[in-house]
Parts: structure tokens; C-alpha cells; sequence
């Protein structure tokens, strides 16, 4: 398509050789057709495995759940919907005993949606930043030349190769009541059951597990800012903290960037660490239900209502990832480019 | 550019669309009454589908069955032991309406949900079963809307352990138990915990000390909500004011069996309610400071002449309505509620039986000293609610209980969310 708005204008402009413009115009039209022929099979396996869950599960979230024929107590189809799941989720709707709509109660899990958006964000927010400056930190670290530099890199790298179920469990030992947390901090903490010292552990857990990640990407962005700027700054008088600033963070940002947009998407869909370490419980039974954690919970209770929170999770996730993308300017396929042109320059 | 972008996006969902309209959503539970009336008299070999079989009693039982019927073989299919998975493992078969799960394994608490699913064959007419020589709560666990759809298999009831040592006549009211908490404050430990961490062994917890008091969660229909009554309010009230009095320790509020079970081997615990499984841990286990001083009864009730009311534990034993066999799953189900497989259940894995009289046996008293305890608790039992809305209840339950038991919620305010967020849930 954009091949033809391209030459159509030339060819006027050009009209001396018309006979050779067309060849070049069929060609590419070839070529293009070639490239549609070739990229199919890739487009039918996307369609499978990407396609049809996301259209399978908005399908589903317009249709009810399953409800009770009261004369023989057997489940029949619920029929369709409309934007009634939706409303469950998004405005605490609930059906009544005739009926009619009223405020989903606590307990129903419909009444717990906002709540696990705020704990989602939250841990999103807090072990984000967390990650990044320790992340930082570590990279910085470990971009040094000392002695033992292979040791502490391997060392900072322990945690990230820890599957995260073994990493849940094993601070779900230190943080129980009789365990070391406590000991050593000398306290009496209920570490999975309070509602802030629930959501501390996992905030603490998952920095504890994730950092590594955030110091390896960050080390890779480090190690592509060549010795030279550093030399020009020095040479021109700048002091450590003004060569971090001026020179460190601004070539850095783009591989900072998108260790940040991983993270957060990550951080988004956190499920297996706080499933495991707290049960998704603490406070009143919700302090770290993460959205993940909610839509686990209702598919065993309706497939349908399910799809739908599900759908909204999409939707989130897929919202911040946007904004990203679009308002910071993080642009995951150039940044190697721009990468390669910092280094040159 | 931007154009072509968008219709490989619109290609790829097209495509998608057009996968989902071959199945059509495919999660609904259709009531298939079909597929109940079919292949009744079909022999021939089946699979038994049962979680991790972690003390290794099914498969030299199916050994012993198929040595003598060589030609209806029986093929255990072993699950993973966590019942969430082994649910969802059973869920998908049933919805792919597999003919090759032909008996399954379902945990007390499932039967509702796929009875009403229209999955489980119902055990009448030539399927009946006799129930005569079983204890009755566990005839009630597998019976959903009036029809038994399972066969109970094994059992388990909750008990109560105390410090012999400390307390020399176990008692039996709540109101004498919490009396002898004098005895736990002199001696600097805490006096009694159950199960009280937000997961399924609250509910268990909780619906005992709402059954001890009288009170019920659902009707008998599994759906007639009850639980907002004076009885339920008396019961929940028990377990609300232990924590607020410091009769239950504060960190109770974190245990599952496993942390209750360690407390009290600790010497930290005057009484505690657990399973029957907790005996032989604590008496031979290398870090329990308590071998020789612990002793075990039914749980307290209300009144000294009943003792309290536990929640069933245990699994049921189910035929698929998809079975191409079900002449030899029904003979299956009955082979596996015999007397010789319950002895040798109890005997190999310490599953507690579900046949009334192997309780009364003297060698296997001698073998298992608790039995005569499990056997009163378990015939005072009353099951979990059995409910095709099962999850949503003891979500309801362990929600609203759980922020009772902190005091972030009076017992009333609990009970009547507890009495809306069931009725919602089977509003659908």
C-alpha cells in the first residue's frame, strides 16, 4: 500500500522512462505479495495461541455463569449477559435474592475488585522503585574493575535464579511467627496476616528476587557508554556526581527505560509470590490479592464472570503500557539503535 | 503503513473469532440427563483418578483387584497432591466428557458442584449402595438435592488433644475448657488453638462451632441461606471472644494444622483441635517435648451429655456419567467400601474408615489408640455444606469470619455479610 502512494508521484514527475517505473512497481508489488504469502503461517500461529484466548475469553465475559435450574438442582447455561459481568467488577453489582441489583458484600468476591487494583499498583509503585535504585546501585557496582568483581556479580545474581515458588516459600519460613525475621528485628510481628506487614513481606520478598533482574539490564545499558565521555568529562572538571548525572543517567535512560516498562508489566501480572508467601491474604483476608490472585479465585467459582475480570486485567495492563510507551517515550525497538548511536558518537 | 498494521491486528483477531465460534465458550455446566442413562451395564477396564497417593495404598490395592478380575483391569491415574489442581485436573476432564476417568476421587467438599454439573452418575436404582453399615455423616457428604451421587471412601473428623500432664480429666464443654485456661496461664503457655488462618481449615473451624451451637451455614438444599441465627451468632462468638480474652494466642490467627501441630509439640498449646494424623507425629516425632503427656478427646460441645460437632473431613468416591463401564465402577466403588479395603486403608495409611464396626476392633485400637475418639467425633459430625456454590460459601465464610476473629468486625455485622455474600453467590 505505502509502496504504490510512493511511486504513483514520481512517475508523473518522471514520465521519460514509464516502462522501467512499472517493472519496479510490479516488482515490489510481488515482493510484497511474497512477504504477505510468507508471514501467514506466522499469523495463523499468532491467531491460535494469541487470537483466540483473548476473543475466547471476551466472548465468554459477555455470557453468564451457569445458574441453578431449581426444580432438578442442575446447573443450566446462564444465556447472554451483556455488560453484567462487567458491571459486577467495575461497580460492585451483585444479584439480589429477587433479582434486583444490590452492593456486592464483603465476602463476595465482586466486592473486592478496586481493592486488588489499589494492591496491584501499589506493589507495582513500591517495588518498582525500590528495584530500580538498588538495581542501580548494584549495576554500578558491579561495572567497576576490583578484585573479586566475577564474585560479587555472580552473588548479586543468586536470588534471580532462585525459581520464585522456592523464593516465596523460603521467605514465607522467615517471615513466620517463630521465624528469623522476628528473632532478629527482636519483634513480634504477625508477618502474614497483618495487613501492612503482609504487603511489606511480599514488597520485600519480590525486591529481595527481582533486583538481580533490574541490575542486569542496567549493567548491559552501562556497558554500552564507552570510556571516553568519561575521560572528555573528566578533563573538563566535572565531579562524580556531575558525571553521573550529566553523563551516567542520560545515556543510560533508554536502557533504564525499558527495564522500567519490563518491570512494570511484570509487576502488573504478579501472581506466584504473594499466591504462595501470604495466600493472597492479611488485613481482612485482602491486603495483597493481587489482580491475577482475584481472577484465580473466581474461575473457580464461573468461568464467565472470570473472563471478564480477566479481560479488565487485559485492558490495564495493556492501558500502561501505552502510556508508556506513548507519554515516556520508551520505544523498545529503538533503543537499540539509539544505544548503538550513543556509542558511536 | 499504519493501515496494513492494522489489518494484520484485524486478521489475526478474525482468525481468533472464528477459533472461538468452533467451541462456543464451552465452559457451561449443560445438564446432560443422556449421558446418566447410558452404558449401565458396560464391563470392561476402567481408570480410578485419585490426588498423590501418599501412603501408597491404591496401588497395591488395584494390584489386588485386577489379579482377580483379569478382564475389568482398573488403571490408577495419579493426580498431583494439591487438591486445587486435582479440582481443575477433574473440571477439565469432565467438561472434555472424557469416558476414560471412569471412578474419580472427589474430596468432600467438590461432590455438590459436580453432582450439579450433571457429572456424577447418581448411585439409585441399580446403582444403590448400602449404606447400612456406614456412619451416617459421611452418607450425607456424598448426597446432593436428596440423591447420593458419591460413595464415601474414607473419612476424618476433628479431635482434641490436651496436656494429660497438666489437665488430668479432658473436658468436655467449651465453658470447662475455657476454665481450665487458668491452668495454661500459670504455666506461661497458650491455652487453645485450632485452625484460624484464612484458607479452608477456618471454615472447617468455624462451621464447628457454629454446628456445636446449633446453628447451621446452608439449608439442606445447599443454597437456603441460615447462617445469620442466634445459634451461628453463639458459635462464632466462642472462637471471637478466645482471641479477644487471650484464651486463643494471638498468632493463632496465622495457624494451619502444620504451625497448631508444631506449637503444641513445642509445649506451647494446652489443647488444640487437629485431625487424627497429628497422633503419631506427636508421639514419635523427635522434636515434641510432650510423647508421654498428651492425651486425646472428643471436641468440647455445649453441654457436657454432647460433645461438640466436628466438620467431615475425608473423600468420596465417585463414577463418571461419561464411563463406558459403569457395571464395573459400580462394582469398584462397592470393592472399595468393603471391609477388607477399609481395614487395610486404616491399617497402611491411617485413613480413618468410613465402616461404623472396624472402630470397635480391638486389634486395630490397639494399633491406633485414637480410634475410639475419631469414631464419636465423626458420628456427631455434620459435612461442610454440600453445594454446587461450595467456593463461594467458604470464601463468604472464611472472609467475613477472618475479619471477625481479628475484631475489625462485630459477630453480628460478620454473619449477615457472611448470610448476603452466599445468597449472592447462588443468585449466580
Amino acid at each position: 500500500m505505502s509502496a504504490s502512494n510512493v511511486v504513483a508521484p514520481s512517475s508523473t514527475n518522471q514520465s521519460g522512462k514509464p516502462p522501467v517505473r512499472a517493472g519496479i512497481k510490479k516488482n515490489r508489488r510481488q515482493q510484497s505479495r511474497w512477504a504477505l504469502y510468507l508471514i501467514i503461517p506466522t499469523l495463523i500461529l499468532l491467531a491460535v495461541v494469541i487470537g483466540y484466548p483473548v476473543v475466547t475469553a471476551i466472548v465468554m465475559s459477555f455470557q453468564k455463569d451457569a445458574g441453578l435450574d431449581p426444580a432438578t438442582g442442575l446447573f443450566v447455561q446462564g444465556g447472554f449477559a451483556g455488560f453484567q459481568n462487567y458491571a459486577h467488577w467495575l461497580f460492585q453489582q451483585c444479584m439480589g435474592t429477587d433479582g434486583t441489583t444490590i452492593a456486592c458484600p464483603p465476602g463476595n468476591l465482586g466486592s473486592t475488585f478496586w481493592n486488588a487494583v489499589f494492591v496491584t499498583f501499589f506493589f507495582t509503585v513500591t517495588t518498582v522503585i525500590l528495584e530500580t535504585v538498588l538495581g542501580l546501585w548494584f549495576a554500578l557496582i558491579m561495572n567497576r574493575a576490583f578484585r573479586g568483581r566475577g564474585f560479587v556479580r555472580a552473588a548479586i545474581l543468586v536470588p534471580w535464579a532462585i525459581p520464585t515458588a522456592v523464593t516465596a516459600k523460603l521467605w514465607f519460613f522467615i517471615f513466620s511467627v517463630a521465624g528469623i525475621a522476628n528473632a532478629i528485628l527482636g519483634a513480634h510481628i504477625l508477618w502474614t496476616s497483618d495487613e501492612w506487614a503482609s504487603r511489606f513481606a511480599v514488597i520485600i520478598a519480590d525486591t529481595w528476587k527481582t533486583t538481580p533482574f533490574m541490575a542486569l539490564l542496567i549493567l548491559a545499558g552501562l556497558q554500552l557508554i564507552p570510556e571516553d565521555v568519561y575521560e572528555a568529562a573528566k578533563m573538563d572538571g566535572a565531579s562524580t556526581l556531575q558525571r553521573f548525572w550529566r553523563v551516567t543517567m542520560p545515556l543510560l535512560k533508554p536502557a533504564l527505560m525499558v527495564a522500567i516498562l519490563f518491570r512494570v508489566l511484570d509487576a502488573l501480572r504478579i501472581y506466584d509470590l504473594p499466591a504462595i508467601l501470604t495466600g493472597g491474604g492479611g488485613g481482612t483476608g485482602h491486603a495483597t490479592t493481587t489482580l491475577s490472585i482475584l481472577v484465580i479465585d473466581q474461575i473457580r467459582q464461573g468461568f464467565n464472570s472470570a473472563a471478564a475480570l480477566s479481560t479488565i486485567t487485559f485492558i490495564i495492563i495493556f492501558l500502561v503500557a501505552f502510556i508508556f510507551v506513548r507519554i515516556l517515550g520508551t520505544n523498545v525497538v529503538r533503543t537499540q539503535e539509539a544505544q548503538q548511536k550513543g556509542a558511536k558518537e | 503503513m499504519k493501515a496494513a498494521r492494522l489489518s494484520v491486528v484485524a486478521g489475526v483477531a478474525l482468525i481468533g473469532l472464528a477459533l472461538a465460534g468452533c467451541t462456543g465458550g464451552g465452559s457451561g455446566g449443560s445438564s446432560s440427563g443422556g449421558d446418566a442413562s447410558q452404558n449401565l451395564t458396560g464391563k470392561g477396564p476402567i481408570t480410578y483418578v485419585q490426588g498423590k497417593d501418599n501412603s501408597n495404598v491404591v496401588r497395591p490395592l488395584i494390584a489386588k483387584w485386577n489379579a482377580a478380575h483379569p478382564d475389568e483391569k482398573v488403571t490408577f491415574k495419579e493426580q498431583t497432591d494439591q487438591a486445587d489442581q486435582q479440582h481443575d485436573d477433574l473440571v477439565q476432564h469432565f467438561q472434555a466428557k472424557d469416558s476414560n476417568y471412569d471412578v474419580v476421587d472427589v474430596d468432600v467438599v467438590w461432590t455438590g458442584e459436580f453432582a450439579a454439573k450433571g457429572w456424577l452418575q447418581p448411585l439409585t436404582g441399580d446403582f444403590k449402595m448400602d449404606n447400612s453399615a456406614l456412619l451416617a455423616p459421611t452418607v450425607k457428604s456424598g448426597t446432593y438435592n436428596g440423591t447420593q451421587y458419591a460413595a464415601p471412601q474414607t473419612s476424618d473428623g476433628g479431635i482434641l488433644y490436651y496436656r494429660k500432664d497438666l489437665v488430668p480429666t479432658p473436658p468436655k464443654t467449651w465453658d470447662d475448657m475455657l476454665k481450665d485456661c487458668d491452668i495454661a496461664k500459670a504455666n506461661g503457655i497458650g491455652c487453645y488453638a485450632g485452625q484460624f488462618a484464612q484458607y479452608e481449615g477456618l471454615t472447617v473451624n468455624v462451621a464447628e462451632a457454629i454446628n456445636t451451637n446449633g446453628g447451621t451455614i446452608v439449608g439442606d438444599d445447599g443454597k437456603t441461606v441460615t447462617v445469620d441465627s442466634k445459634q451461628a451468632n453463639a458459635g462464632l462468638s466462642r472462637l471471637v471472644d478466645g482471641f479477644k480474652n487471650g484464651q486463643i494466642p494471638a498468632e493463632a490467627i496465622t495457624y494451619q494444622e502444620e504451625q497448631g501441630r508444631q506449637a503444641f509439640e513445642a509445649g506451647k498449646l494446652l489443647f488444640m483441635r487437629n485431625w487424627p494424623y497429628v497422633y503419631n507425629l506427636a508421639k514419635t516425632d523427635g522434636s515434641s517435648t510432650v510423647k508421654d503427656t498428651f492425651g486425646i478427646a472428643p471436641l468440647p460441645g455445649v453441654t457436657a451429655d454432647k460433645p461438640g460437632v466436628s466438620s467431615l473431613g475425608g473423600h468420596n468416591a465417585a463414577i463418571s456419567v461419561y464411563s463406558k463401564h459403569k457395571a464395573t465402577a459400580f462394582a469398584f466403588l462397592k470393592f472399595l467400601q468393603s471391609e477388607e479395603t477399609q481395614k487395610f486403608f486404616v491399617t497402611q495409611g491411617s485413613l480413618a474408615p468410613v465402616l461404623s464396626s472396624l472402630y470397635d476392633d480391638a486389634d486395630l485400637n490397639t494399633q491406633l489408640p485414637y480410634l475410639t475418639t475419631l469414631k464419636t467425633s465423626i458420628e456427631n459430625a455434620v459435612p461442610r455444606p454440600v453445594s454446587p456454590f461450595y467456593p463461594a460459601i467458604t470464601k463468604a465464610v472464611q472472609d467475613n469470619s477472618y475479619a471477625a476473629l481479628k475484631g475489625d468486625k462485630t459477630v453480628d455485622q460478620a454473619l449477615k455479610d457472611m448470610a448476603s455474600a452466599i445468597q449472592t453467590a447462588s443468585q449466580g
